[in-house]
């Protein structure tokens, strides 16, 4: 099922009455999300993500704009007859019933010649229960179920109706870190499985970037960028979304363009040959940095981080908007660790320049 | 360590010299006095044990009058009290405009004087020489014939007993309610809503487990509260029930303790224990209930 | 697939739906409103209504055209109701005043002070929560008849005082204060009295108030007791002055006048329910039972 986001726009009225006005929970919201897609919304906490997720199943009712579900207008449909499957954050298992209750619960709602026999509710119980690997826990009750359980347990639920579209809100966030992991990679699987248009939302960004066919970052309600996450990644349209993606995060440096060329400082670490002189933000990812004897920019060493594959240099800058500039090498390449001066060359294509002042992407 | 046991009896001391004279002392004795036969409050002097007070209080017809007012009045009042509590405390639960007023209206009779606005109800369910009453008024604006519901027919005068007390106990009921409705979490109504659950269904299967506690606390305290009824019924019928027959449990115990027929502790002492024997046999019952059905 | 013509209906079905529910619990709330309120407003009513109004209305008027304050002018100097208001504050105040330290420093000593015998004593103060007042009111009776406190303030006050469940409620909100609060002031060298009056009592004030709500509401309105231990008007509190004004005081037919005594004891609770309506209501629902 394709669906598509048209203008979407909800406002609240401001909740420090003396202020008044109203907050844009979100904002204008433009997207066509292709069926079959696995879809991460994405950005801080408070950027209207999960307002999104929520004018999305219908609990509530934008101030303005359409909701299209394929051919047709849903804006106006109540949750119900919206043919949604709902993952929430806390999962909202009902404690009382087991989990083969659990699961049927959203097929003994249907009605008239919709009404199935209990034993093709069972069936079907089952076989979303086998599609999560939780059957042999149907007669449980939710508390004697660990965390991951749980959350399969929630998304067989969500599926057994066989929904148009699914939605999981911060799917992941109540998991330890290992679970965290494996469970992302079971949504993948189930998703590819069953082939539904799946939105869910995140605040952890190399969560949504690891699964995704497509992410939405979003900022104070408005969609900042959208796009395959590896597209996102490389080429940000501002600097936030290039702040926002990747760990370790990107370096930032206070620069200029001058004459067709970037520098930090004096140090002249690239070319921007269409680009006016102007003071600018410089961003460059930590695998972007090159160690090289001969290399324009210049930092202080300050520490070597060995992880395994790869070497962490930090060192520092005064150029640099962080504290220290973290760099990633290969750890095949041996780093002199007794220098107090480091240098390194950049790779031209993960030079990214935005505006200082817009903090728009100047495209090179 | 001998030093840190001592302070902690002094800061124990006040509360236990007080509920040793006040509670534990008299729990004891009202034992005693149960079984003193032919206790004469007077020379203070009694001439045997037994079971007779017992039999007396068993045999008595006002005891036995008090016991039916009392358990008709459990009957009526705990489910019907419960029902309306859980119907406005749902009803206040969907609203969003005027809430408040709305629950700070509906909890006023809890802090108001049981005698006091009694007092007010007698007078408007009263029919006097002079005047019809208020509610007289209205049953026969709508067709009926006037009934004396404070001297009257013994159901006018249950109603009205029954009425009042619903009238008083309700606030404290909606009030356990509609806390206990608004500590369920949103995400399970989302949940069901998503699936198209109907109103019906949301509420028989996920609301009413969910609050199922509290329901049964309000109907273990309801049904307690009850059978202790005394100050509501005086104030509408004033402190001669027997006469009234509209005596209660409670009302039989002052009554033989003290007034116009009072004087005898012993018989007071046996209905007393009579009344706290049912009190625990129900409350048993209902927490063996309650283990069935609730789920936590 | 649904058609967009269907899924228009479905639309309007559950916009209509929506109205009509809230139609309907607007309609319930406001029935059962006027139900709580009627009481209040015909005791008003009537209490500013002159008594011959009053008696000629055989069938009674919602309103009066000629509101007289007369009534409450009888109410006090007809009957002493200003002596039962102020032997109630009296009553109030002091019970509940005392009330307070007993509980507090027991809870303290149930949840902080570690003492031989401690387990076993809270244990007996659970079972003591189950034992109904009817049950030691009776020997209570004959204790104070004994010790010639009857018609005493004393004698109203002493088996009012304590109540095993606030004590029990206020020990399990002590003991959910870290310990490590007490061991922090123990290595300062606070003594306990200092530490339970500074650290203690501040941070579980919510529970102390509910405490205190909950009492001077019990106390205020006590009846039974009173009841028994008084038959000197002079220490009658406002319930038994109510009951003594309906009984004997003021003519059995003076309703009026009864009306405007029954305002007179009621408004004192109103307007503190009125001005702390949250805490109290967020009180009660903390502390469960009435009475």
């Amino acid at each position: 099922m394709k669906v598509v986001l048209q203008n979407l726009t909800k406002k609240y009225p401001n909740r420090n009455k003396k202020i008044g006005g109203e907050v844009t929970a979100v904002g204008d919201f433009n997207f066509e999300i292709p069926d079959g897609q696995l879809i991460g919304l994405l950005g801080p906490s408070g950027c209207g993500k999960s307002t999104t997720l929520n004018l999305i199943s219908g609990l509530i009712k934008p101030t303005s704009g359409k909701i299209w579900f394929g051919e047709t207008d849903v804006t106006n449909l109540p949750p119900e007859n919206r043919g949604i499957g709902l993952v929430f954050q806390n999962y909202a298992l009902y404690p009382h019933l087991t989990v083969r209750q659990n699961i049927t619960f959203p097929l003994e709602n249907l009605k008239g010649d919709k009404k199935l026999s209990r034993e093709v509710m069972n069936d079907k119980a089952l076989e979303a229960a086998k599609l999560v690997q939780i059957d042999h826990l149907m007669d449980r009750k939710p508390s004697e179920l660990s965390g991951g359980q749980q959350q399969r347990v929630a998304i067989a639920r969500a599926l057994v109706k066989v929904p148009r579209v699914l939605l999981l809100d911060e799917p992941l966030s109540n998991l330890d870190a290992r679970l965290r992991l494996q469970t992302r990679e079971e949504i993948r699987r189930i998703q590819q499985e069953t082939g539904v248009t799946t939105i869910f939302v995140t605040h952890d960004q190399e969560e949504a970037m690891s699964i995704s066919d497509m992410i939405v970052v979003m900022k104070d309600g408005y969609v900042q960028q959208i796009g395959k996450p590896q597209d996102v990644y490389d080429d940000p349209v501002n600097l936030f979304v290039a702040k926002f993606l990747g760990t370790p995060p990107i370096n930032v440096f206070e620069g200029k363009v001058k004459g067709g060329k970037v520098y930090v400082g004096n140090d002249a670490i690239g070319d921007a040959a269409n680009v006016s002189d102007q003071d600018v933000w410089i961003g460059i990812r930590p695998e972007g940095f090159i160690l090289d004897e001969n290399g324009p920019l210049h930092c202080n060493m300050e520490r070597v981080e060995v992880m395994g594959r790869d070497v962490s240099i930090v060192s520092t800058n005064p150029c640099s908007a962080n504290v220290t500039v973290r760099s990633i090498i290969s750890s095949d390449i041996k780093v002199d660790r007794t220098k107090t001066d480091v240098r390194f060359s950049v790779k031209p294509h993960k030079i990214c320049i935005f505006n200082k002042d817009t903090e728009e992407r100047i495209h090179i | 360590m001998e030093n840190k046991s001592m302070k902690g009896w002094l800061y124990l001391l006040p509360a236990l010299i007080f509920l040793g004279v006040f509670m534990v002392y008299p729990l004891i004795d009202v034992f005693i006095y149960s079984v003193e036969e032919g206790y004469n409050s007077a020379s203070q002097s009694f001439y045997g044990y037994g079971a007779y007070n017992f039999s007396y209080v068993l045999h008595d017809t006002y005891f036995l009058q008090a016991i039916r007012n009392t358990f008709l009045l459990v009957v009526i009042t705990v489910p019907i009290s419960t029902g309306i509590a859980l119907l406005l405390a749902l009803a206040i639960t969907s609203i969003e405009k005027f809430k408040d007023i709305y629950q700070t209206v509906f909890f006023l009779p809890y802090v108001t004087n049981t005698l006091a606005i009694g007092l007010v109800f007698m007078i408007l369910f009263k029919k006097t020489a002079y005047s019809e009453g208020m509610v007289n008024m209205l049953i026969m604006a709508v067709g009926g014939s006037s009934i004396d519901f404070i001297d009257g027919p013994y159901w006018a005068k249950m109603f009205v007993l029954c009425f009042y007390t619903i009238w008083v106990v309700l606030p404290f009921k909606i009030l356990i309610l509609t806390s206990s409705l608004a500590s369920v979490n949103q995400d399970y109504y989302n949940a069901a809503r998503v699936d198209g659950t109907s109103k019906w269904r949301i509420f028989y299967k996920i609301t009413l487990p969910m609050i199922s506690p509290s329901i049964f606390y309000l109907i273990i305290t309801g049904f307690i509260g009850a059978f202790k009824a005394y100050s509501d019924v005086v104030a509408l019928f004033g402190t001669n029930l027997n006469s009234a027959g509209m005596n209660t449990i409670v009302g039989y115990v002052y009554d033989m303790l003290y007034g116009d027929s009072g004087g005898y502790p012993s018989y007071a002492a046996a209905a007393a224990l009579i009344l706290f024997a049912i009190v625990l046999t129900i409350t048993c019952i209902n927490m063996l209930v309650r283990r069935k059905y609730v789920y936590i | 697939m649904e058609s967009q013509n269907e899924l228009t209906i479905i639309e309007q079905k559950a916009r209509r739906r929506k109205i009509t529910q809230n139609t309907v619990i607007y309609a319930l709330l406001t029935i059962w409103g006027l139900c709580v309120l009627f009481p209040f407003y015909w005791m008003v009513l009537s209490s500013v209504k002159s008594y011959s109004e009053y008696s000629s209305e055989y069938v009674p008027k919602f309103y009066t055209a000629a509101p007289t304050m007369q009534n409450y002018i009888d109410a006090f100097t007809a009957v002493n109701l200003g002596r039962y208001l102020l032997n109630t504050l009296l009553f109030t105040l002091i019970t509940t005043g005392v009330m307070l330290v007993v509980t507090i420093l027991a809870a303290y000593a149930f949840a902080r002070i570690e003492f031989a015998g401690r387990e076993l004593v809270f244990l007996i103060f659970l079972a003591l929560m189950m034992i109904p007042n009817e049950l030691v009111i009776i020997t209570n009776f004959v204790t104070i008849t004994n010790l010639d406190m009857r018609n005493t303030f004393a004698g109203l006050i002493l088996p009012s005082i304590t109540s095993v469940f606030y004590i029990y409620l206020l020990r399990e909100n002590f003991a959910q204060v870290p310990s490590e609060l007490y061991y922090a002031a123990k290595v300062d060298g606070t003594s306990d009295i200092k530490y339970l009056v500074k650290v203690m009592v501040p941070i579980c004030k919510p529970t102390i108030i509910t405490i205190t709500i909950l009492k001077v509401i019990e106390c205020w309105n006590s009846y039974v007791w009173p009841r028994l231990i008084t038959d000197d008007s002079n220490y009658f509190l406002v319930s038994n002055g109510i009951q003594e004004i309906r009984e004997n005081g003021l003519g059995r037919e003076n309703i009026p006048a009864m009306m405007a005594a029954v305002v007179v004891v009621s408004l004192p609770l109103i307007i503190l329910f009125l001005i702390f309506h949250k805490k109290i209501m967020e009180g009660v629902s903390r502390g469960g039972t009435k009475g």
